[in-house]
């Protein structure tokens, strides 16, 4: 299946990436590039074949809903460009 | 003093022949001395290894020390080290400064190794040659010239060149077993669940997984054993009973079964690779083995498969860089969207983004049946080789790589040339087994690695025939000068 540089744009748009127009064409290329690898795999069938999400078929554990961690807000947060009052801030969302 | 393998300089810690801290000091200046050169480290943790030296000796004085208790070693800096920079090799994570020990770093610290620091990877542990690290190209320790392989090619690198005595890695497609093999040393990739990945930064959480890298089998066992465990922090770690796998490495190898891939002796294969593996069939079959020929006919779609599912739960796990709570932040975004943009576009390299694009379009409306479930599928298939080949032998052997290391700028202008350089690793991981790489020859000064791979959770038998081969051969002694 191959992509042309509107498909990379929309593809771009959907992971919150910013391509020039520049890379786009270079992008373009090189994923069909990639896709062209990828697409060998459409030569077998597989139709009777269950999908291997987990190499064991394993399936989630799960626990009792208990409070495990303690709160360390303003440690976490020293890793964050930007807070105040133990607040995120982000650019202004709603006008 | 450091050209020793960890069992050796535990020993010598123990008879009081020198101390953790003058080891330490030891590795702190050959590292001062030549990453400059190698640049195997990203960050070095000098006063930090200081006090968990002091603290180790301290320890042996109460008589509590175990097999790593002193022993220096380094993260690769995809694994979270408390209070110090864990960057993933990524400008994304330039200034990130971890909250928290991964769970692999809480049990080597509690084991009394010391962390000299962090070392280099391919960003995200996207690539095969180092090459993708924001920080630089790590250089091979036996040409400088030349790549150590990816993505865990800081660590071995640095064990290759004395560095350190030990390594962690990970190992997603062949991160471990590749760079292992290109810079001759050993590198074991655990069963998929038998190591916790909690703090381990996720890229692709079906595939990766924690293991060591070291100079010998046996040193790799040692490591597994402190590293491998049940964690109720990874719902992916399974509650498995862990044995002594240092137990099991002296038990003849007579009678055992090594099954020959036809597959991966095959077209593609370099000549110097073929005749060190047919060396090591020799010396194998002299230890009492048999060789059996194995077929495993859909280990040419493992690479098209892992292309879709690495790449796809790579675009759901790196959605969490949005600028917002850790990581880079684009400088005066107008709203919320060109944050979200620009910081992940000046945060994330070429390959990285490339992998979160071809991810978010096989996940995207309309494709996800033909590229995700389909290589799901392919994944099955491939499992249920393997499955039938363990029916018939113990172990499985063969080449880790094509050839030897290639020159730093050879192949990374071509996406595709690159990922087929895993095209011997990748299918081990897409079916959860364990495998190892050891030195098993060496071609123009350049070292040959040969891949173990063994079935579900048998690391113990992985190690158990890698470290009767280094009994009697010589090829992990053998040391680069630099």
């Amino acid at each position: 299946m191959a992509l042309d540089n509107s498909d990379v744009e929309k593809i771009a748009h959907l992971a919150r990436l910013q391509i020039n127009e520049v890379e786009t064409l270079e992008v373009t290329r090189r994923i069909g590039d990639i896709l062209a690898l990828i697409d060998q795999m459409q030569s077998i069938d597989t139709s009777d074949v269950a999908p291997l999400a987990h190499p064991f078929d394993a399936v989630q554990r799960l626990r009792a809903d208990e409070v495990t961690e303690n709160n360390q807000r303003d440690y976490l947060q020293r890793n964050a460009p930007s807070t105040q009052d133990g607040l995120y801030l982000v650019p202004k969302v709603i006008e | 003093m450091l050209n020793k393998t960890v069992a050796e300089l535990s020993r010598a810690l123990n008879k009081g022949e020198f101390s953790s801290v003058e080891l330490t000091q030891e590795y702190l200046q050959r590292i001062n001395r030549l990453n400059s050169q190698i640049n195997a480290y990203i960050t070095v943790s000098g006063d930090e290894a200081l006090v968990q030296a002091t603290a180790a000796d301290a320890m042996r004085s109460r008589g509590q020390a175990g097999p790593l208790t002193g022993i220096p070693l380094a993260h690769k800096d995809i694994f979270c080290v408390r209070d110090v920079r864990t960057t993933c090799g990524s400008r994304m994570l330039g200034n990130f400064i971890s909250p928290y020990d991964a769970a692999i770093v809480e049990r080597l610290n509690h084991a009394g190794a010391v962390t000299l620091g962090k070392t280099n990877m391919d960003e995200f542990a996207m690539g095969s040659s180092n090459e993708t690290s924001y920080f630089g190209a790590v250089h091979n320790p036996w040409d400088m010239s030349r790549v150590p392989g990816g993505s865990s090619g800081g660590s071995a690198a640095a064990v290759a060149a004395d560095l350190c005595a030990m390594a962690t890695g990970s190992d997603t497609g062949g991160s471990i077993r590749q760079p292992a093999a290109f810079c001759g040393i050993t590198g074991l990739k655990p069963s998929y669940g038998r190591v916790s990945r909690w703090g381990m930064i996720a890229f692709a959480s079906s595939l990766d997984q924690a293991g060591p890298l070291t100079r010998t089998a046996e040193d790799a066992a040692l490591m597994l054993n402190v590293m491998a465990g049940p964690d109720a922090r990874d719902s992916t770690c399974l509650d498995k009973e862990t044995p002594d796998f240092t137990a099991t490495l002296n038990d003849s190898l007579q009678g055992l079964r090594i099954g020959i891939p036809k597959q991966h002796f095959a077209e593609g294969l370099s000549k110097e690779v073929e005749q060190a593996l047919q060396q090591a069939f020799k010396v194998f079959e002299s230890l009492g083995a048999t060789l059996v020929e194995v077929d495993l006919p859909n280990s040419h779609l493992s690479v098209s498969a892992y292309y879709v599912i690495a790449p796809a739960e790579a675009s759901a796990n790196l959605s969490r860089y949005d600028g917002v709570r850790f990581g880079h932040r684009c400088k005066d975004p107008i709203n919320l969207e060109d944050m979200y943009k620009r910081s992940r576009s000046e945060g994330f390299g070429d390959e990285v983004k490339r992998r979160i694009l071809i991810g978010t379009y096989a996940l995207s409306a309309g494709y996800y049946d033909a590229y995700y479930i389909k290589a799901q599928q392919i994944r099955r298939l491939i499992k249920q080789d393997f499955d039938k080949a363990f029916s018939q032998v113990d172990v499985i052997i063969g080449p880790t790589t094509p050839h030897t290391a290639f020159k730093i700028g050879e192949k990374n202008d071509d996406p595709v040339t690159m990922y087929l350089e895993d095209i011997y690793t990748i299918a081990v991981n897409l079916a959860g087994l364990p495998g190892i790489s050891i030195p098993s020859g060496n071609s123009n000064g350049l070292p040959i690695g040969m891949q173990i791979v063994a079935g579900d959770f048998a690391e113990a038998k992985l190690l158990n025939v890698a470290h009767q081969f280094q009994r009697h051969t010589d090829w992990h002694l053998h040391r680069p000068e630099v």
